[in-house]
């Protein structure tokens, strides 16, 4: 039993890290540019598929993983070119409407492009196998490295965000936006660039994801939904928040669909407890987000409105 | 008799306090100007007076009653309104809609679906006396949007008038207003004392001087003096802190 | 009463003819579009109460839809099979879970509250996703469509359009008073200015979730009448992009009146069969077409819009 929660809790902080490194990109540009993005989830499905297509055409992980980086990061720059910056002025329901017709679009485009039938991507020699945990336990080394490498995204945002002269700016307009707005001419910039780099992270995420998930058209939908979730739980804005919420969202939503019936099967007959748990299993994230909104409206790490 | 009373109200953000350790207290049917410098936390003070914002430690009294928790339906309920030194209004309302709304707040439910609003002669009614009161009944069916900015101050004063109060706060009346408009409101406020307690936030002394039966000067969230017009003017400190300020 | 109300009753005449232009041209499909048009005006109706009268861009409107369609189902599958006791039924569930899940989205604004209406219809979602003894993912078709005092009356196409019609024609009589009713005004004062409203004596709170409650129930009987037009139940009305599809009629019509939700509604159903039956792919067409109109020709915002939203956004 031990066992099977520490398993679960590695695979809830696997799932949260690539929450984060969705969101991580997301939360800044609510934040700093004011600015609702529902295209967010069709880039990480983006990134799988680019990683997809990438890794078969090269036949190497690696080299698909690098040219599918590359190629979200022109994404996320053309995108906010074409679009975004001529919406950053406009209010929220034009931008809520004008990603929503990208996501229509981009999502159509994907089927266009590789159809609907999911595709698969094979995992890399180096990362195949697992290691051994506790006693007979043992946990796939490639789910253990998306823990790494979302560890280090997580820290060279870190560092990116305290110790750069962008990510000065950056803090500064999360906490203040007409401050920064009063600088003037670098700010196009870094718009440009947050998003270009929120757009690359949702990808790698994508990228990371795709040899232990299927890839397909469906996956932007559900992660984005989950996505708010954790910028909501987390405060907007804030990338601590951000981690703190991916990873709280991350394990109480696996762990809660596995221990879930088997807790309520404590308290009720086995056969209610397995249909309550698997109705109630779905919904644990959002009543944590309705919890957590009760008590502070403005999310964990939210600044007051 | 003392109709507002304020004791030792304290508000900070961080380390800086912006009303600290504040006592006012304003009597009934007076006209009570408050002054000071920008900063002083003039604004900030109405706003706690008004139940915008909660102070930190202190308590307001309003007619004997302890109002320092309670919220701003319930004050306004109590008779304590407020106009906005920043013009609050709904812009795609007309003026009258805009006041109606106000005698609509202190008369009846507005839990009713069915029948026409703007049907309701004993809404209109009010309402109209209340823009008549302010100069504005030529304006009635005129959208808040589309009026000068002198109208606006002119039916922000309306729409304050419309709620009842025993006590109105003023925050900056003139704000923004011409030499012409100004002076029509001054009058409307000379017209309107002894009818209605008022606490005045104004940065036109000539008005402030005019108008005011008491003044008190707010210096660094603290007032520094309290008195008629012509003791505020004479007082040392007071020329130091503030008009000397002024003069400058 | 200017030429909204004008406008609104020349599209419900319109709506009305469209069987029997059906009739005389052959196409028996233009009655079953006719009433998908009215359901889908109704949905957006309802969205418009609280979007364009309150200011609240709610995300999650269609789980209301999908909570009337799931309330034909069960009530069916228990003998229920009047349709005023399912639309009544449909309406309670609906107000129950509007004014649980409105009473905590309440309580935050601008991108928050977009953000968690959003989450609390993917929560609906995800409930009905789960529901395996009503099909899960797939859903479940219905036997036959509701009753009318014990006769299977709505069996009949027409029959059931002119049912869906005097459905629509009720919401916007009704509506239409609303608004412009004591409360419409107060509802209306809460999109202004919420200072404003508390400075007069207002507590926003309980207008702004009577009206969400309300907005709901509405959306639920709409919800009803789209199980019973495509004799069918399944989490797919409550997906978001659903909710999406419903903000993109109010924007299309114009938000804040109530003939331009209804107008919205017929273009957007319009366009969508249009393209449908021209691609497969016609979301990419809609996308770009919508993508459009936000863009280059904000005209179905109008100058009411902007100002509602520059206020909430603050």
């Amino acid at each position: 039993m031990a066992n099977l929660f520490l398993l679960q809790l590695l695979n809830g902080a696997q799932f949260g890290i690539l929450l984060f490194l969705v969101a991580a990109g997301l939360t800044l540009v609510f934040g700093i540019m004011d600015f609702i993005n529902l295209a967010h989830g069709v880039l990480y499905m983006l990134g799988a598929y680019l990683m997809a297509m990438f890794a078969l055409e090269t036949g190497s992980f690696w080299l698909g993983l690098l040219l599918a980086l590359a190629t979200t990061l022109v994404v996320g720059l053309v995108l906010e070119w074409l679009v975004f910056r001529r919406l950053y002025d406009r209010p929220h329901l034009d931008q809520v409407l004008a990603t929503f017709a990208l996501m229509l679009i981009l999502s159509e485009g994907v089927k266009i492009l590789w159809g609907s039938a999911p595709l698969n991507v094979a995992m890399p020699e180096l990362l195949s196998g697992s290691i051994p945990l506790a006693g007979p336990l043992r946990y796939p080394v490639y789910r253990i490295a998306i823990i790494v490498a979302g560890l280090a995204t997580a820290a060279g945002l870190w560092w990116l965000i305290a110790r750069t002269r962008a990510g000065m700016l950056l803090r500064a307009g999360a906490s203040n936006r007409p401050m920064v707005a009063a600088l003037g001419t670098d700010i196009s910039r870094l718009f440009l660039l947050v998003f270009a780099l929120g757009a690359m992270l949702a990808g790698f995420a994508g990228a990371l994801v795709s040899p232990v998930l299927s890839v397909d058209p469906g996956m932007g939908d559900s992660i984005l939904i989950l996505t708010f979730v954790v910028i909501v739980i987390g405060g907007v804005g804030s990338v601590k928040g951000a981690f703190a919420g991916a990873l709280l969202v991350g394990i109480v939503d696996t762990v809660g669909r596995i221990f879930g019936p088997i807790w309520l099967k404590l308290v009720m007959d086995p056969a209610a407890a397995t249909q309550a748990g698997r109705v109630l299993a779905p919904m644990l994230v959002y009543l944590l987000m309705a919890a957590v909104l009760s008590w502070r409206p403005n999310g964990l790490f939210g600044r007051p409105s | 008799m003392t109709l507002l009373a304020v004791r030792d109200l304290r508000k900070s953000y961080g380390a800086l306090a912006v009303t600290d350790g504040l006592s006012l207290d304003v009597a009934e049917g007076e006209l009570h100007a408050i002054i000071g410098p920008n900063g002083a936390g003039k604004t900030t003070l109405i706003a706690q007076l008004s139940g915008q914002l909660a102070p930190d430690s202190g308590s307001v009294t309003f007619d004997g009653t302890d109002i320092t928790r309670t919220d701003m339906a319930s004050r306004v309920r109590a008779g304590l309104a407020r106009s906005f030194q920043i013009t609050t209004l709904m812009p795609a309302m007309t003026a009258l809609e805009n006041v109606a709304l106000a005698v609509q707040g202190r008369s009846g439910s507005s839990f009713r679906f069915w029948r026409p609003v703007a049907a309701e002669a004993a809404l209109n009614d009010q309402a109209m006396t209340c823009l008549a009161q302010v100069g504005l009944a030529d304006r009635a069916d005129r959208p808040a949007a589309a009026m000068s900015h002198g109208e606006k101050r002119q039916l922000e004063l309306a729409v304050a008038l419309a709620c009842r109060p025993r006590l109105l706060l003023l925050d900056e009346p003139l704000a923004g207003t011409g030499p012409q408009e100004a002076e029509r409101l001054v009058a409307l406020l000379e017209a309107l004392k002894g009818q209605v307690t008022m606490v005045l936030i104004e940065h036109d002394m000539a008005a402030v001087f005019a108008l005011a039966d008491r003044i008190s000067v707010l210096v660094y969230g603290q007032i520094v003096a309290s008195g008629g017009p012509e003791e505020i003017r004479q007082d040392p400190a007071v020329r130091a802190a503030y008009l000397g300020e002024e003069a400058c | 009463m200017s030429a909204a109300p004008k406008a609104a009753i020349a599209l419900l005449i319109l709506l009305a003819l469209v069987p029997p232009a059906a009739a005389a041209i052959g196409d028996p499909f233009l009655t079953v579009i006719a009433t998908r048009m009215a359901v889908f005006a109704i949905a957006a109706l309802s969205l418009d109460l609280i979007l364009g009268y309150g200011a609240l861009v709610s995300f999650g409107h269609a789980a209301y839809l999908g909570l009337g369609a799931y309330a034909v189902a069960v009530c069916a599958r228990h003998g229920i099979t009047d349709l005023f006791l399912q639309m009544g039924a449909a309406a309670l569930a609906a107000a129950l879970f509007a004014a649980v899940s409105g009473a905590v989205s309440l309580r935050t604004r601008g991108i928050y509250f977009i953000m968690i209406t959003l989450a609390f219809g993917q929560m609906a979602y995800f409930f009905f996703v789960s529901l395996s003894a009503y099909g899960g993912d797939d859903g479940t078709a219905l036997a036959a469509r509701s009753t009318l005092f014990g006769r299977a009356w709505l069996e009949n196409d027409t029959a059931f359009f002119y049912m869906v019609l005097a459905c629509l024609a009720l919401a916007y009589g009704g509506l239409d008073r609303l608004v412009h009713a004591r409360f419409g005004r107060v509802l209306t004062g809460t999109r202004e200015s919420e200072l404003r409203m508390r400075a007069i004596g207002y507590r926003p709170f309980r207008y702004r979730l009577a009206a969400y409650v309300l907005s709901g129930m509405i959306c639920a009987v709409a919800g009803v009448l789209l199980a019973n037009q495509t004799e069918y139940v399944s989490p797919a009305y409550m997906a978001w992009t659903r909710s999406g599809e419903l903000i993109v009629m109010l924007l299309l019509g114009g938000v804040g009146t109530l003939a331009g939700a209804m107008a919205g509604a017929l273009v957007t159903v319009g366009l969508e069969e249009l393209l449908a039956g021209w691609s497969e792919h016609w979301r990419l067409c809609f996308g770009l077409i919508l993508l459009a109109v936000v863009l280059w020709s904000p005209a179905g915002l109008t100058g009411l819009l902007r100002r509602l939203l520059a206020g909430g956004r603050r």
